[in-house]
């Protein structure tokens, strides 16, 4: 599972859900928490590529790649680099492609909790994972995960121009689950997903916004396990 | 001491009710409101304030720039650095500063720099800057970079302006082919440069390892000194006497023919809420990754009204009091810039004469007070306190060009 450009708690009511099911990785993005900066880095796919890596020293040939936000359009990179490896590709409001119609919410523009907030549809949500006041730890938390994005998604903002170019050679089943009120990548992004890539379909999630995970985790949950699970 | 004429080129002709409207003037707040006939007619009078800055005995004029906002007109310090090397005679085209990271091509600073130094015949001075937090988001640089770009341009500029062409340059965030340009600065090595700064103590630090001039924009008096402890300890160690001739200072000084127009004319000097970017957006000023790590908690608190902002201004009557904002007849003003100039001591001066509406009239009498009253005061405390300026005290341009140098090894080594 790769994490929102927020980062992410170290627990969340989905990862338990997923753990149940599946032996769940959820390594922290190089940079994003208390980890040393890669100073070099300088683009998603250098993280896509550390990612790699991670899976070959750890032995995992097959793996799904469940990706959420940011970390979709990580998983989407991966999944071009080597497209006959993948158990199973599901990206969940995956930014990485040019919406055709709108804009990637950008963050620049936002405080910390206003852009958190947004990707929540019901705010009652968020006040239930992040409270209604976040501690200002988790503001300079926030902070540094902004950073790290700057320094690899800064400009084209959250997408790749060549992405959509490399998305044909994917073989693997890919799932798309999308918020239906998603504030921050726009649906359009998803239909550009399911169009690119060979073997892909898109679920809507109701009542919901980006952050699928931690605002209907049971239904996030269902989505990942019949689609993994199946394999 | 060098003095320096500085007006912000405030876009007075704006409706200051949809500022306050929208809650920032700057960056998103809509150029629907800029009036380009107003623009045309302001531009000319600043031009004119310049002239007389000059004729009335300033021994410079201090230039900056700023984007998305009405607090400076000037989008392009070099263009007006460009009209003045052409329209004066004497005065030192200061300016402070071109800002570095917002530059794609560091080469064509380099050229547009010589040039102006050529046509002025020499009395170009080129600082540089960071750029606030909210150039960088409208020029659309990443500011997560804006260090490692203010020093890699830093450094291609001072090659290009003094190593012969062609050379090639692989940097981490520029790269050229050929650098080249046929047009190099008529002052050798190169045009003094001194770096201006606020709050960033990294800045403070690179200017005196480079044995720039600092030059503290509007900071308090204690601020001021702190600076100066800083950048005095960092020069023993790197092996020069810092002090005056590499201490700048600006002030903002607003004098009339009495006190009491002089301080109503002052309020101006607050006239976008006093922060000095206008009434700035706590997140716009501050993108993440611009401002020190060790800044970082303090600027999420402001971010989202946790806290108050690091460069926050204290209200006008205390600015008044204690001398942030200094307002009177020349007398006035004469007796306590003595003062500032005792406790801060700087060789270099530059006078923040007006800003926000005050109207061009006011502006030209402010500037012919300051030269028949209050430059020659100034100039006498000077000489009495030995607050020699970079260019009377003849410094090294640079540490590079310094053949006095005495480095302090630290204790521990």
């Amino acid at each position: 599972m790769l994490h929102h450009d927020i980062g992410s708690l170290d627990r969340l009511p989905v990862y338990d859900r997923l753990a149940e099911h599946f032996d769940v990785l959820l390594p922290e993005h190089p940079g994003y928490g208390q980890s040393e900066r890669p100073v070099w880095m300088r683009s998603v796919r250098d993280l896509a590529v550390l990612y790699r890596w991670m899976l070959a020293d750890a032995g995992i040939e097959r793996a799904t790649l469940l990706g959420l936000g940011f970390g979709g359009w990580i998983a989407a990179e991966m999944a071009t680099m080597a497209p006959r490896d993948l158990n199973r590709l599901i990206l969940v409001g995956a930014m990485g492609l040019k919406p055709p119609e709108g804009d990637i919410l950008d963050q620049a523009l936002l405080s910390h909790i206003d852009y958190a907030r947004a990707g929540f549809h019901d705010q009652k949500a968020f006040d239930a994972v992040y409270g209604a006041d976040p501690s200002t730890d988790q503001l300079v938390a926030w902070d540094i995960c902004r950073e790290m994005n700057f320094r690899i998604a800064w400009k084209p903002y959250m997408y790749s121009q060549t992405l959509p170019h490399l998305l044909g050679g994917v073989r693997a089943p890919a799932l798309l689950v999308w918020g239906e009120h998603d504030r921050v990548v726009p649906i359009g992004a998803a239909h550009r997903y399911v169009a690119a890539l060979p073997d892909a379909r898109l679920e809507l999630v109701a009542d919901c916004g980006h952050c699928v995970d931690m605002e209907r985790p049971e239904e996030l949950a269902r989505l990942v396990i019949s689609f993994a699970g199946a394999a | 001491m060098h003095i320096m004429y500085f007006t912000e080129q405030p876009m007075s002709a704006y409706p200051a009710e949809e500022g306050l409207k929208f809650g920032a003037t700057a960056l998103m707040f809509s150029n629907r409101h800029f009036d380009p006939v107003a623009g045309s007619r302001l531009y000319n009078e600043y031009i004119e304030q310049y002239r007389l800055a000059e004729a009335v005995g300033f021994d410079g004029i201090m230039l900056n720039e700023h984007h998305n906002a009405p607090f400076c007109m000037q989008a392009k310090a070099n263009i007006f650095a460009s009209i003045l090397a052409a329209i004066t005679e004497r005065v030192k085209i200061v300016i402070l500063g071109n800002p570095l990271p917002l530059a794609e091509n560091p080469v064509r600073l380099a050229e547009e720099l010589a040039m102006i130094d050529m046509i002025s015949k020499g009395r170009l001075v080129s600082g540089f800057v960071r750029g606030g937090g909210q150039e960088q988001l409208a020029a659309g640089v990443n500011p997560a970079y804006n260090r490692e770009r203010f020093e890699e341009a830093h450094d291609l500029i001072i090659r290009t302006w003094t190593e012969h062409g062609p050379f090639r340059w692989e940097g981490t965030h520029y790269q050229h082919r050929v650098v080249n340009p046929w047009a190099l600065p008529l002052q050798k090595p190169h045009p003094r440069i001194w770096i201006p700064g606020v709050i960033s103590r990294e800045t403070v630090i690179w200017a005196a390892r480079h044995r720039y001039p600092y030059i503290a924009l509007n900071t308090t008096i204690e601020q001021t000194q702190r600076i100066w402890k800083l950048y005095d300890d960092t020069a023993a160690e790197v092996g020069f006497e810092g002090g005056p001739a590499y201490h700048g200072y600006l002030k903002q000084v607003h004098v009339a023919e009495t006190d009491e127009k002089a301080l109503e004319n002052a309020r101006q000097f607050t006239w976008m809420q006093g922060e000095f970017t206008g009434l700035a957006h706590p997140v716009w000023s501050t993108p993440a990754g611009y401002s020190s790590p060790d800044n970082r908690r303090g600027f999420v608190e402001f971010s989202v009204g946790r806290g108050s902002s690091p460069r926050r201004r204290p209200s006008f009557d205390e600015q008044i009091e204690n001398n942030m904002i200094i307002a009177g007849k020349p007398e006035t003003v004469i007796a306590k810039l003595r003062h500032v100039m005792e406790q801060t001591r700087p060789g270099i001066l530059s006078l923040w004469a007006n800003d926000g509406f005050m109207t061009h009239q006011d502006s030209m009498t402010c500037i012919r007070l300051f030269g028949q009253e209050v430059l020659p005061a100034i100039r006498a405390f000077a000489k009495e306190l030995d607050l020699k300026s970079p260019f009377e005290a003849d410094t090294p341009i640079s540490l590079d060009y310094s053949t006095d140098l005495r480095p302090q090894h630290a204790a521990a080594e």
